[in-house]
C-alpha cells in the first residue's frame, strides 16, 4: 500500500510518517510512505493545511497529526 | 446525534456527560487557585532568606506570583479559543472570502485570520490555497498578518500582566493594522509580483475541496480545545519562564526612570528604534510580553512598547523567509514597508494619546 505524506518537513509532519510506520507495523500491514516536501507538489494536492495524507491518491486527512485509529481505518 | 450513525469511532453519548461536568469542576478549581496566587507566593518568596523589599525578594515575588499567573490564564484562554476555532476551517474561510471585494473583504479577512486554525508551517499552502481560490492578494494578506498577530498567547500574556485595557488595544490595533495594511497592497496591484509558479496556479482552475469536515460534536471541540493547550504549552513553556525570569530580574534591579529616558515618549526617536530591533528578533509572544511589562513599570512609553511588541511578533525574518517561496523579495518588501509603517503610527499615536 502506497501512502503519501504531504508536509514542508514540520515536526508535526515526521510525527504523522512516525504514526504511519507505527500503526502499520502493529497490524502487520506492509505500507510504503513518500514524503512530499515540495511545495508545488503539495499544492497540486489542493491541500491548505498539512500535514496531509494521501492513500491511493485520494486526500484523506489534513492539518493535523491523524489519529491511531483514522490510521488503522485508511490500511483495511 | 444521529451523527452517530455516520461516525462508528464516534464516543458513546453518556461519556458526553463526563466531559460537561469535568469541564465545570475544572473552570470551578481554576476559580479558587486563582484567587490563592498572591498569598502562596508571598507565602514561598517569605522562606527565602531575603528581605521583602530587597532587590532579590522583589524578583523573587514576581517570578512566583507571574508564572503560574500566566500558566493559568493561558490554559483557560487557549483552551477557549481552540474549542471556538473548531467551528472554523480553512476550506471554510476560503469559501467565505473568494469573490469578495476589497474593503469588506479585508475587514472580513483580519477576523478569519484570528479564528482559522492553521500552524505557521501551513502559511504557504494556505496563501496559494486563497489566492488560487480568487481571494484578491491584499484581502489575503489582512488574513496573513492578522493570524501571527492577534494571537491567543500575546492576549492571554497582555491580559495577565499588563491589564485587560492595554490586552484589548492590542488587538484592536493589530485588527486595523491588518485591515489597512491588506487594503493598501490590494491598491497597489502587485499580483505580478507573486513567484511565477503561483501565478501559474493563480490562473488556472481553483483546487478542490480535498476532504469535507467530518461532523463534530461537542465533546470533539472540547478535545480539540484540550489538544490546542497541550500543543502550544509544548512550544511556550520555556519562553514564558524565561521572559518572566528577565521580567523578574528587570523588577528587581533596573533602577527606575531609567527607561524613561531611553523608551519614553519625549524619545522620539524610540519608536522606529523599537521597530528595527523587534524585526530580527524571533520569539514569541510569550518571552517578549513579561519583559514588555517590566520596561512599562520601569517608565518606558507604552506606545514605544507596543510598536517594538508588534514588530517581534507580526514582522518576523523566519515567517519572511518561508513567504519568500511565493512572493519575490520586492513583494516581501512592500510587505514589511506596508505593516512596519502601521506599526510605527500606532506606537507614535499611543505616545501622543496616553
Amino acid at each position: 500500500m502506497e501512502i503519501k505524506v504531504l508536509g514542508p518537513g514540520c515536526a508535526k509532519c515526521k510525527a504523522t510518517a512516525d504514526m504511519i510506520t507505527r500503526v502499520a507495523a502493529g497490524a502487520g500491514k506492509a505500507v510504503e510512505i513518500e514524503k512530499i516536501e515540495d511545495m508545488r507538489q503539495i499544492v497540486g494536492f489542493g491541500v491548505m493545511t498539512t500535514p496531509a495524507v494521501v492513500v491511493g491518491g485520494k486526500v484523506v486527512h489534513k492539518g493535523s497529526v491523524p489519529s491511531h485509529d483514522q490510521v488503522l481505518a485508511w490500511l483495511t | 446525534m444521529n451523527a452517530d450513525m455516520t461516525t462508528p469511532s464516534h464516543p458513546a453519548p453518556r461519556r458526553d456527560w463526563v466531559w460537561h461536568v469535568g469541564l465545570v469542576a475544572f473552570v470551578a478549581v481554576w476559580w479558587l487557585v486563582y484567587g490563592q496566587l498572591v498569598p502562596v507566593a508571598e507565602w514561598i518568596t517569605a522562606l527565602f532568606p531575603v528581605e521583602r523589599d530587597s532587590h532579590a525578594g522583589k524578583a523573587i515575588a514576581f517570578f512566583l506570583y507571574d508564572v503560574p499567573k500566566v500558566m493559568m490564564l493561558l490554559t483557560l484562554i487557549v483552551f477557549a479559543m481552540g474549542v471556538v476555532r473548531s467551528y472554523f476551517s480553512p476550506e471554510r474561510t476560503r469559501a467565505m472570502l473568494a469573490g469578495k471585494r476589497e474593503g469588506v473583504g479585508n475587514v472580513l479577512a483580519a477576523g478569519l485570520g484570528v479564528m482559522t486554525p492553521f500552524c505557521s508551517c501551513s502559511a504557504v499552502p494556505l496563501f496559494i490555497g486563497l489566492v488560487s481560490a480568487g481571494v484578491p492578494l491584499g484581502v489575503t494578506f489582512s488574513f496573513l498578518i492578522a493570524a501571527p498577530m492577534v494571537n491567543e498567547v500575546a492576549l492571554a500574556l497582555l491580559f495577565g500582566l499588563v491589564g485587560w485595557k492595554v490586552a484589548l488595544t492590542y488587538a484592536a490595533f493589530g485588527l486595523i493594522i491588518a485591515i489597512l495594511a491588506g487594503w493598501v497592497i490590494g491598491k497597489l496591484k502587485l499580483e505580478g509580483w507573486l513567484q511565477d509558479w503561483v501565478r501559474d496556479i493563480h490562473s488556472g482552475a481553483t483546487a478542490p475541496d480535498a476532504v469535507d469536515d467530518a461532523p463534530r460534536t461537542m465533546v470533539n471541540r472540547y478535545r480539540l480545545g484540550v489538544e490546542a493547550v497541550r500543543e502550544i504549552f509544548g512550544r511556550v513553556w520555556m519562553w514564558i519562564i524565561l521572559g518572566i525570569g528577565m521580567g523578574a530580574l528587570i523588577h528587581g534591579y533596573v533602577p527606575e526612570a531609567l527607561m524613561a529616558r531611553i523608551m519614553g515618549a519625549d524619545a522620539w526617536w524610540s519608536v522606529p528604534a523599537a521597530v528595527l530591533i523587534g524585526i530580527p528578533m524571533y520569539t514569541n509572544a510569550a518571552g517578549v510580553i513579561p519583559i514588555v511589562e517590566a520596561l512599562l513599570g520601569k517608565g518606558a512609553a507604552l506606545g514605544t512598547v507596543l510598536a517594538f511588541m508588534m514588530a517581534v511578533i507580526a514582522l518576523s525574518l523566519p515567517e519572511m523567509i518561508i513567504l519568500k517561496q511565493v512572493l519575490t523579495l520586492r513583494l516581501i518588501a512592500v510587505f514589511a514597508g506596508v505593516v512596519g509603517t502601521g506599526i510605527l503610527a500606532v506606537g507614535y499615536l499611543f505616545n501622543f494619546l496616553f
